[in-house]
């Protein structure tokens, strides 16, 4: 792209006429043209760079951004909220003084090109938003979704995300304590790689991604800039794969996580000593984004020298610069007095620092290369002023016909035999089968601090050692119930992870989201989107757990083929004393087992449906936002006062599937009887929301039934834990060996 | 009275804090000691803590080895300080030729997180008097690169001399010669091994047990009786 | 400027699973007959001044100390010739 002259702003204004590659660039007509009014004149090459990358769907949100104001308009009223929406990653107040910061994001695209590099740099781009906050990153995890687990394609990509995460987080020394592992047939071609972290501060060491002070100066640190994924974020992100353009396909970046570990040590080490006035991270647009950002958030304008930028491959031309997705770069501002000892640090910690530019007390980006002035912008209309589109939607034709396909109507077991073989099936099938052949290659131990991890509800994570202060966090999502009815399926999320994170003993406070889908220009996948966002907002304006942040992402679809729409939601919740949590595996025989909920004829979208009909149908399960919040409630006063030993959610698989689990992790068996009132099959297999399954020690039973029964929390005792099977009487009997082998040897067999 | 236990942060070191949580666990002073610092500041003993040092470029623990703070760990720990490496530690002792044989990837290549059941070998080592030989204990064990290989004449001599002190029982989870999980040298001041006892120090974190404390409660000993 | 390659290989003995893993999936791409992959690195050091015989010397030094770990490892040294209008 490099021309001669030098295409300056001077040179731009005198040549009015030339043609700018602007639809290879990805933008529009009337973006273009935008464009160019916001400047009076032509963009140079330069700016032109930078305002496609910006204005890219994945940097600009321009087709969600109408909807996810409602995040905003119905936020709850929360003490806990210390920085919402908008920064790198919400800021939720724990108590103690203390702040986690947390956030889930896509890399969807990029790991289904290269399934290894794409995921490492998931995980490290994520990092950096949490430490780009001011905290020290404390945990990840990773809700992950493949094509059909007997897919040969799938075999491709499993193994290279999984090693990828693996390779990067744990090179970074962070435990991986949560996230889901699903397959599903319309992630095929688009899997779903999306990753959370959190980190942990004090209240008075937040950042904030912002340019303020007249003379301070701009410091990019970190790895040198190369070619990395350049045109990554305004092509990679808003256009399908089109085989016959692979031209289009950019380079993948490459993670270097050791480099990014000292990143982490350097930065904070310089937070420590109050050196910076402002941070952020280079991500998606790199340069072009974290200049416009920290410039169009602070009070003044900036200077930038791109001739000062350390480069790894010297043939780069200042566009390229501009857009190069180089990982593991960060961008500080900082008093011109403590400049030298920023730089110290730096070298304390072998990483490159440089000064590239200055705050200014005017308003304008002025980036320079070569001596010429290659960029004067208004900052704001590069980082902030993007389009906005109020795409079409409407509800799809098909969504009538699929919610009349009742799954209640679907074909029962007939027999005990039936029963039995079916809930071997669901427990081996790759879904609901234990996924430890991938969480084996994580790192849960690290940082010593692990109270839980997968595959335990939520991940718990000890904050204060004197205090026992601890923060879970549970990730959920359903696309086949989102599928059914995207308002109630991105409420399920919500539920799920909210009664996670209550089943492990804690108390949820805020969300974060990674909202997947497929293309914006499609009306139906459009409605998909704003009703999950609507039913979302809502749900979360109920439960009094404000979104704090998130991450869109769009084009999930092969030709016309969309995924399930996918809302994935994250719950952060906190607890007073990590030694009250409680896990999912079985603790003591002769404990008694209560369910807790109601539990109706509810097969849509269910485990059971997919497993034993191969079926897609009817309606979700029915969700009941007060009902989650009482459950909630009684699980953490339970856990608390020390009334139950273990719990477990019910989810997909319904109560057969949890069992199953806290027997196989408690080495210990149930007998289980189906109360009166319920057939032996939707008790084993509903998946009624707003359930869970709790062990009571017998000292603790009656004390645990008055609670609920003052507080009206439906509780049914359903068996005790006893013995080396599942034995649902007058049925059937499973021995815990069977079952270990049905449920721990799918995932290996299919990808070992 | 107590003793000063240097933990070593090499750039990429990642179980440096939690190492020297268990030393203050134990009842010992964790002193944290910089990778370009020579001077070992007075410590009586010196872990080499877990992570990727170097993010394990070239071969896990080949970079690190050449450090500065690495000249005076060898000298001294040849003239008897006593040393434990854990992880990439142990990898940074075999580099260093203070232990013998080599670390290599992971036979079944990948990453491997599990809580490790390890038979002791020998109780009769700086870092692990408050165990008895034969005794059965778990530690977690995370690695890319642990299998333990040496030649034929070398594993023979280490089985003879009783310098296994840790060895794999009902998984070897990487393909280590002879089970091995860890080594001694042969006057049992320096002891390298794959699994991290200090994950294993507190009945609520990481894998439940407390099977890792006596390595910092045996080496407190040893330093306050002496 | 010249360059010298320093070639590393797991010693015969050492099993190599990485190697082995590019072996077996040599038929499944259609290759035959290849009946042994093993995986090495490959150094190449640009070095400033003549490659003369003590500059050689101290390379080899080099690879025996840091860039082999002859526990496991096997090295070989030898000089390359750049093209100079390589670029």
């Amino acid at each position: 792209m490099s021309r001669t002259p030098l295409d300056t702003v001077e040179h731009a204004a005198e040549t009015p006429d030339v043609e700018l590659p602007w639809a290879e660039l990805g933008l529009k007509k009337d973006e273009y043209e935008r464009v160019v009014e916001i400047l009076g004149r032509r963009p140079t090459g330069a700016e032109l760079a930078m305002y496609s990358v910006m204005w890219s769907e994945h940097c600009s949100y321009k087709s969600s951004k109408v909807h996810l104001r409602q995040f905003g308009e119905k936020a709850p009223q929360s003490d806990a909220l210390l920085v919402g929406i908008g920064e790198n990653a919400g800021v939720v107040d724990v108590g103690q003084g203390y702040a986690v910061t947390f956030k889930v994001e896509s890399h969807n695209h990029p790991s289904y090109v290269e399934p290894y590099q794409g995921a490492a740099t998931g995980v490290g781009g994520i990092v950096r938003d949490i430490i780009a906050m001011g905290a020290r990153p404390v945990a990840v995890v990773d809700p992950l979704r493949f094509g059909a687990a007997d897919h040969p394609d799938t075999k491709r990509v499993l193994p290279g995300v999984v090693a990828g995460i693996g390779g990067y987080g744990n090179c970074l020394g962070l435990p991986n304590i949560g996230g889901e592992v699903v397959f599903d047939a319309c992630y095929q071609g688009n899997p779903l790689v999306n990753a959370g972290a959190i980190g942990v501060m004090r209240h008075e060491d937040i950042h904030l991604a912002k340019a303020s002070g007249a003379g301070n100066k701009v410091i990019l640190y970190g790895a040198r800039t190369g070619g990395d994924g350049i045109g990554g974020a305004s092509i990679l992100a808003s256009e399908t794969f089109d085989d016959a353009k692979p031209s289009k396909r950019p380079a993948v970046q490459v993670g270097d996580p050791f480099q990014e570990k000292l990143l982490i040590e350097c930065t904070l080490e310089a937070f420590a000593e109050k050196l910076v006035v402002g941070i952020q991270d280079l991500g998606a647009a790199g340069l072009s984004c974290a200049t416009s950002e920290l410039a169009s958030n602070g009070s003044g304008g900036m200077t930038v020298t791109l001739d000062d930028v350390p480069l790894r491959d010297s043939t780069l031309s200042p566009e390229e610069i501009l857009m190069s997705e180089s990982q593991e770069r960060m961008c500080a501002v900082v008093e011109p007095s403590k400049v030298d000892r920023f730089l110290e640090i730096c070298e304390k910690w072998d990483v490159i620092a440089t000064v590239i530019g200055e705050v200014t007390d005017g308003d304008r980006l002025e980036i320079f290369w070569h001596g010429g002035k290659i960029v004067d912008v208004d900052p704001r209309t590069v980082a902030h002023d993007g389009p906005v589109y109020e795409r079409p939607y409407a509800r799809p034709s098909w969504q009538d016909a699929l919610q009349a396909d009742d799954a209640n109507k679907l074909a029962r077991p007939g027999t005990s035999e039936e029963l039995k073989s079916q809930v071997l099936a669901l427990v081996s099938s790759p879904n609901q089968a234990s996924k430890k052949w991938i969480t084996s290659q994580y790192d849960h131990f690290v940082q010593g601090n692990t109270v839980l991890a997968q595959p335990e509800d939520s991940g718990m994570i000890r904050i204060d050692e004197e205090t026992g202060l601890g923060v879970a966090i549970a990730t959920d999502g359903n696309g086949r119930y989102a599928k059914l009815d995207p308002y109630a399926g991105a409420q399920l999320a919500l539920s799920e992870a909210y009664r996670n994170v209550a089943t492990t003993g804690a108390k949820p406070l805020a969300v974060s989201d990674c909202l997947n889908f497929g293309s914006p220009e499609d009306p139906a996948v459009m409605w998909q989107f704003a009703e999950a966002i609507r039913g979302l907002a809502d749900a979360c304006q109920q439960l009094g757990t404000p979104v704090t942040g998130g991450n869109v992402s769009l084009y999930n679809q092969t030709g016309d083929v969309a995924i399930h729409p996918t809302p994935v939601v994250a719950v952060l919740g906190v607890i007073d004393d990590v030694a009250r949590r409680t896990p999912v595996a079985f603790q003591e025989e002769g404990q008694l087992l209560y369910l807790l909920g109601d539990t109706r004829e509810e097969f849509g979208g269910s485990a059971w449906s997919q497993v034993v009909h191969d079926h897609l149908g009817g309606l979700p399960p029915k969700v009941d936002l007060e009902r989650e919040r009482l459950l909630a409630e009684i699980l953490i006063s339970a856990s608390r006062d020390g009334m139950i030993d273990s719990a477990h959610d019910l989810s997909d698989g319904g109560l057969i599937q949890a069992v199953v689990e806290s027997a196989l992790l408690g080495e210990k068996g149930a007998r289980l009887i189906v109360p009166d009132g319920l057939d032996a099959f939707t008790f084993l297999f509903s998946e009624s929301a707003g359930r869970a399954v709790v062990a009571v020690p017998r000292s603790e039973e009656l004390r645990f039934n008055d609670m609920c029964g003052a507080r009206g929390l439906p509780v049914t005792r359903i068996g005790v834990v006893d013995g080396d099977s599942v034995d649902v009487q007058g049925e059937f009997a499973l021995s815990l060996a069977e079952l270990r082998e049905a449920h721990e040897g799918t995932i290996p067999a299919l990808l070992a | 009275m107590t003793a000063r236990i240097g933990v070593v942060t090499f750039p990429g070191s990642l179980d440096d804090r939690d190492t020297q949580r268990a030393i203050r666990l134990a009842g010992a002073e964790p002193v944290a000691l910089w990778h370009k610092d020579k001077n070992l500041h007075q410590v009586d003993a010196v872990v080499l803590p877990g992570g990727f040092s170097y993010g394990d470029y070239l071969r896990a623990g080949a970079i690190s080895r050449f450090s500065p703070v690495m000249e005076t760990v060898i000298e001294q720990a040849k003239s008897g300080l006593p040393v434990l490496g854990i992880c990439n530690g142990f990898q940074i002792l075999t580099e260093a030729h203070l232990l013998p044989g080599a670390m290599l990837g992971n036979n079944h290549l990948h990453f491997i997180c599990r809580d490790q059941k390890l038979r002791v070998e020998n109780a009769d080592t700086s870092w692990t008097g408050d165990y008895t030989a034969g005794q059965e204990i778990h530690i977690p064990l995370k690695n890319m690169d642990g299998r333990y290989v040496a030649d034929e004449h070398t594993l023979d001599e280490l089985e003879a001399e009783g310098r296994v002190v840790f060895r794999y029982l009902d998984v070897n989870p990487n393909g280590s010669l002879r089970d091995i999980a860890g080594i001694t040298n042969a006057a049992g001041n320096v002891v390298g091994l794959m699994p991290h006892p200090e994950h294993a120090v507190e009945p609520l974190i990481g894998s439940g047990r407390t099977d890792g404390l006596p390595f910092f409660t045996s080496i407190l000993k040893k330093l306050v009786n002496a | 400027m010249a360059r010298v390659v320093v070639d590393v290989m797991l010693k015969p003995e050492i099993l190599d699973p990485q190697g082995q893993a590019v072996q077996r999936a040599l038929p499944r791409l259609g290759f035959e007959g290849i009946s042994d992959v093993r995986q090495g690195k490959r150094f190449e050091l640009e070095v400033d001044g003549p490659v003369d015989e003590a500059a050689l010397a101290r390379i080899h030094d080099l690879a025996e100390s840091f860039l082999a770990n002859t526990v496991i490892e096997d090295f070989t040294v030898k000089v390359e010739e750049v093209a100079e209008a390589a670029k």
